[in-house]
């Protein structure tokens, strides 16, 4: 049954199991043992990160290309929903119809840049990537009249995901089973199997090329595989994916906008969480975007502390200053990708051997 | 007979995954030319690209002019007195010819009646002086390759199968060009397949399989002995031409 | 390889050295068939200089960054934030020596700008020295890592200019005599925009000559196409590496000094902004091509004028239009460097 599920790919340590069943039970129980506000937004945040971190993983980690264009696609998901939701309306079948458009545009880009830049190589993707991300984000936020331009566009949901929505007018444990509880499960469900439906991917012979590939194309390609066909299909995979952790992330925020989506900071945002949980492993992609996700809300916090009490030595305030924890994060992430290539699931299952 | 300049005792190499030479014991004596012969995949290149340092030696060392190259850098090697010539040719074909040898002399600036005497042999380069090296022919890119070598006195050279694709009367101007360098005494170390176009002029000779050397001795002795041809070389070598 | 020429031709007989012409023709047909368009010969004088000016800095900007491409192999999309160094250390000279800045005198402008200049080069150029060390060495061939480990540089070195500078916007007033515009005609060319011509003509001659009279130059040029054989000629590659790295990352803090001065305002993520265009322009040249890198930045930057004259709309993707049709026309760009 398990094998199942998870097609055969364990954690393979006993920490890690411990660690991600932690974080799984901490999301599928979030709305009751976590009340408030600002902690369910932490939790969807955290499901729908780790979606887009571990479609990442399937390029970065499992296929070795750098692409700077995977927020492309998560703001196509997220305009897609939410303009159709602005210009037709809270329906289910706006939502869809923005589904759609969203998935047809994202694959149509995805294998247009595939085709076109992975034949060379990976610098050359990486750079194709993004140059186009960059227009397109300045496009999105250009074209006011249909996106919003800076300010996004803010929009209504279907019905049964308002939070005036009640499904039992009777609460469960203290919460109540309204609209936003709904959502989150609408989002929680949605990125368990999109995560699921990708361990699937990598675990398949598919996969299996795509990390052949990786480690040696020449190779792959003398056995009989053609690799741009691979390499593309495994781009509009990851591409899809991505589109739909944005659909899902614009239905929990009823907003979409260039600086939850396209900006560049949450691009590095996800190659930090990939890098630092760990390449080549889709459970690196949802430790690293649990604890991410997780310092980011609460960190900052202790780091706002710690530069007020310091604002007698100005440039260590600064260092320590909230808006800065990105230094920090840099110097991790150049550290990880020296010492630990393999992040923290790599540590923890070398824990185990030893 | 004075020592060896170039000597490979037990020389492992290993490419990748891949363990490519399996023990080299080759000795290249001074003031000679030594052919190393063998079929495709005999791990010929790969010793000369280990003697220049291009890939390293897993195991065994390797002596030249009394000194341990076994670790040394590339550019340590070549300065030592070394000078190569890669199965490509290695030709900058962006630069000119001059500028290709201006870049082979590492004095600065080629000597005049040293170039005088190259012309000799490889008049074309002279000719097509001042254009870019992308445009000769590939016999003209060969010449260049083995002026580049010898533009400056080195005490080895080695050249990794200059007559590869080239037509027979360059292959006779090459003849001669080995000629004029063994009358000089310069040491070579010559990798070649086509056994005519070194039967002639080769002093000594090595016979690589299977990344190790299966035979040496003298040239004579194969050039004479059908029979030793016959097993060592097979039939492919006298089809070649 | 697209070398043309396969068949030895009879008796020694080479067809002469062909320069490649058509990538150069490309500029002044451009130019020719903007004009029409725009329709006002004044309008176009001006967009074509602000053209000009905008490709000389980015082509200074990107120069090193190609050749660094071309000699190792290694491509460092840190590159931005010598750009962002580069500006911000400016600001070191440049904002003490405001009163020099804003005198009424060519020579006191000059004098404070050009010390601005060498300290922002000295520093990037140090910086660069120090981030091939510490943070590309360790990489070398590795092209994945390389790029994550550039990017993890650029990062940090973006927000150690928020530790250094504070997290606000920097203006950067243009010397006195520097500013307002010259009219030719009914035409007004900014005489900033032609001091930044001017300068990136500089760069890009010396840069020429250095690279085609001298023997380092000659060594870049052969290390560019065949690393492996200048090593077997006796020359040490990695040294040569290095020069050309921290002379690039020189070269990208005099950039950020003249695009801070254009732009008037510094922000530490200016150079990450600008990479964008650099990476389109060493695509579009031919990466390792310094003269592909030259047209490539001026069509860039012409385009991009022209286009956003003509059609403002259209000007948000001329850039990767301008590249995607490069690239069908030349696959591997302008200037395809020959590599073994």
């Amino acid at each position: 049954m398990m094998t199942r599920i998870l097609s055969g790919d364990f954690p393979r340590s006993r920490l890690l199991t411990a660690l991600l069943l932690a974080v799984f039970a901490g999301l599928a129980l979030a709305p009751f043992l976590f009340p408030g506000a600002r902690a369910i937004n932490v939790a969807a945040t955290i499901c729908v990160f780790v979606v887009l971190a571990a479609s990442y993983d399937l390029l970065l980690g499992y296929t070795g290309i750098v692409s700077f264009a995977h927020t492309m696609f998560y703001g196509i998901g997220a305009y897609g929903v939410g303009l159709s939701l602005h210009g037709v309306g809270p329906t289910w079948s706006a939502v869809l119809m923005g589904l759609t458009i969203a998935l047809g545009l994202s694959l149509g880009l995805a294998l247009v840049i595939g085709l076109f830049s992975l034949r060379v190589k990976a610098i050359f993707y990486a750079m194709i990537t993004l140059a186009v991300a960059s227009a397109f984000a300045v496009l999105a936020s250009q074209l006011s009249d249909l996106t919003g331009g800076e300010d996004g566009r803010s929009f209504g949901v279907p019905e049964a995901l308002r939070p005036g929505f009640r499904l039992v007018e009777a609460e469960i444990f203290g919460t109540a089973i309204n609209g936003k509880l709904l959502t989150y499960y609408l989002v929680f469900f949605g990125a368990l199997s999109l995560f699921l439906f990708l361990l699937r991917v990598v675990n398949s012979p598919f996969g299996r090329v795509l990390q052949a590939i990786r480690e040696n194309d020449f190779r792959a390609e003398a056995l009989g595989y053609r690799t741009v066909v691979y390499r593309t299909l495994a781009n509009c995979l990851s591409a899809a994916t991505a589109t739909l952790a944005g659909a899902l992330m614009a239905l929990w925020l009823r907003y979409a906008g260039p600086q939850t989506t396209l900006s560049f900071t949450i691009m590095m945002d996800i190659l930090l969480i990939v890098v630092i949980g760990g390449m080549g492993t889709l459970y690196g992609a949802a430790v690293g975007a649990a604890l991410f996700i997780l310092a980011q809300n609460y960190l900052q916090a202790l780091m706002r502390q710690a530069s007020e009490g310091l604002t007698a030595v100005p440039l260590l305030a600064n260092l320590l200053h909230p808006d800065r924890w990105l230094l920090w994060l840099g110097v991790l992430f150049v550290l990880s990708v020296y010492f630990f290539p393999t992040g923290i699931v790599g540590k923890l299952r070398s824990l185990k051997r030893e | 007979m004075s020592e060896p300049l170039l000597q490979l005792t037990g020389v492992h190499t290993h490419i990748g995954q891949y363990h490519i030479l399996q023990g080299v014991d080759l000795v290249v004596p001074r003031g000679e030319l030594t052919v190393l012969l063998g079929r495709n995949g005999a791990g010929k290149t790969t010793a000369l690209r280990t003697i220049m340092g291009l890939w390293h030696a897993s195991r065994g060392a390797l002596l030249f002019d009394g000194e341990d190259i076994t670790r040394a850098a590339t550019a340590d090697i070549a300065c030592a007195g070394i000078a190569y010539v890669p199965e490509n040719m290695g030709i900058f074909s962006d630069l000119t010819v001059r500028e290709n040898l201006v870049l082979a002399a590492r004095a600065g600036v080629p000597d005049t009646a040293r170039l005088e005497w190259i012309f000799g042999f490889f008049p074309a380069l002279k000719k097509f002086w001042n254009q870019a090296a992308g445009t000769l022919s590939g016999g003209q890119k060969q010449m260049l390759a083995i002026a580049r070598a010898i533009v400056e006195p080195r005490k080895l050279l080695l050249v990794d199968e200059p007559t590869k694709g080239l037509a027979p009367a360059i292959i006779q101007s090459l003849i001669a060009a080995f000629r004029e360098l063994k009358a000089m005494e310069t040491t070579i170390l010559l990798v070649e397949q086509n056994f005519n176009f070194v039967r002639s002029l080769g002093d000594t000779v090595a016979v690589m399989d299977d990344g190790r050397i299966v035979h040496g001795g003298p040239m004579v002795d194969l050039a004479e002995d059908r029979e030793l041809q016959q097993t060592l070389l097979g039939l492919s070598l006298d089809a070649h031409q | 390889m697209t070398t043309t020429v396969t068949t030895p031709p009879p008796d020694g007989e080479l067809p002469r050295l062909r320069l490649d012409k058509a990538p150069l023709l490309v500029l002044p047909i451009l130019a020719l068939l903007a004009l029409p368009l725009i329709g006002s010969f004044p309008t176009w004088v001006t967009l074509t200089v602000a053209g000009l000016a905008m490709g000389m800095m980015i082509f200074i900007m990107a120069s090193g960054l190609t050749l660094v491409f071309g000699l190792m192999d290694v491509l460092n999309f840190g590159h931005g934030a010598f750009v962002s160094v580069g500006a911000f250390t400016a600001t070191l000279v440049l904002l003490p020596m405001q009163g020099w800045m804003q005198a009424d005198s060519v020579l006191m402008n000059l004098t404070a700008l050009g010390l601005a200049i060498a300290l922002a080069m000295l520093v990037t150029g140090l910086l660069g020295w120090a981030f091939e060390r510490i943070v590309v060495m360790p990489v070398y061939g590795q092209h994945l890592k390389q790029i994550l480990i550039t990017m993890g540089g650029m990062i940090v070195a973006e927000q150690m200019i928020h530790v250094v500078w504070g997290p606000d916007q920097i203006p950067l007033p243009l010397p006195a005599s520097f500013r307002g515009a010259l009219l030719i005609g009914d035409a007004a060319i900014e005489k900033y925009r032609l001091i930044a011509v001017a300068v990136g003509l500089m760069v890009f001659v010396s840069m020429f000559l250095v690279l085609n009279r001298t023997k380092i130059g000659l060594l870049i040029r052969a290390g560019v196409e065949n690393g492996e054989m200048v090593e077997a000629l006796g020359y040490r590659i990695r040294r040569l590496f290095v020069g050309v790295f921290v002379a690039g990352s020189a070269l990208a803090g005099l950039g950020g000094v003249l695009w801070g001065l254009y732009k008037e305002t510094l922000t530490a993520a200016m150079g990450s902004d600008i990479m964008v265009l650099v990476f389109i322009v060493i695509i579009i040249g031919g990466l390792g091509s310094v003269g592909g890198c030259f047209i490539g930045a001026l069509l860039v930057a012409l385009v991009a004028n022209y286009t956003g004259f003509l059609a403002p709309k259209i000007a948000l993707v001329s850039n990767i239009l301008l590249m995607v049709a490069v690239l069908l026309w030349r696959p591997q760009g302008l200037y395809p460097v020959a590599k073994r």
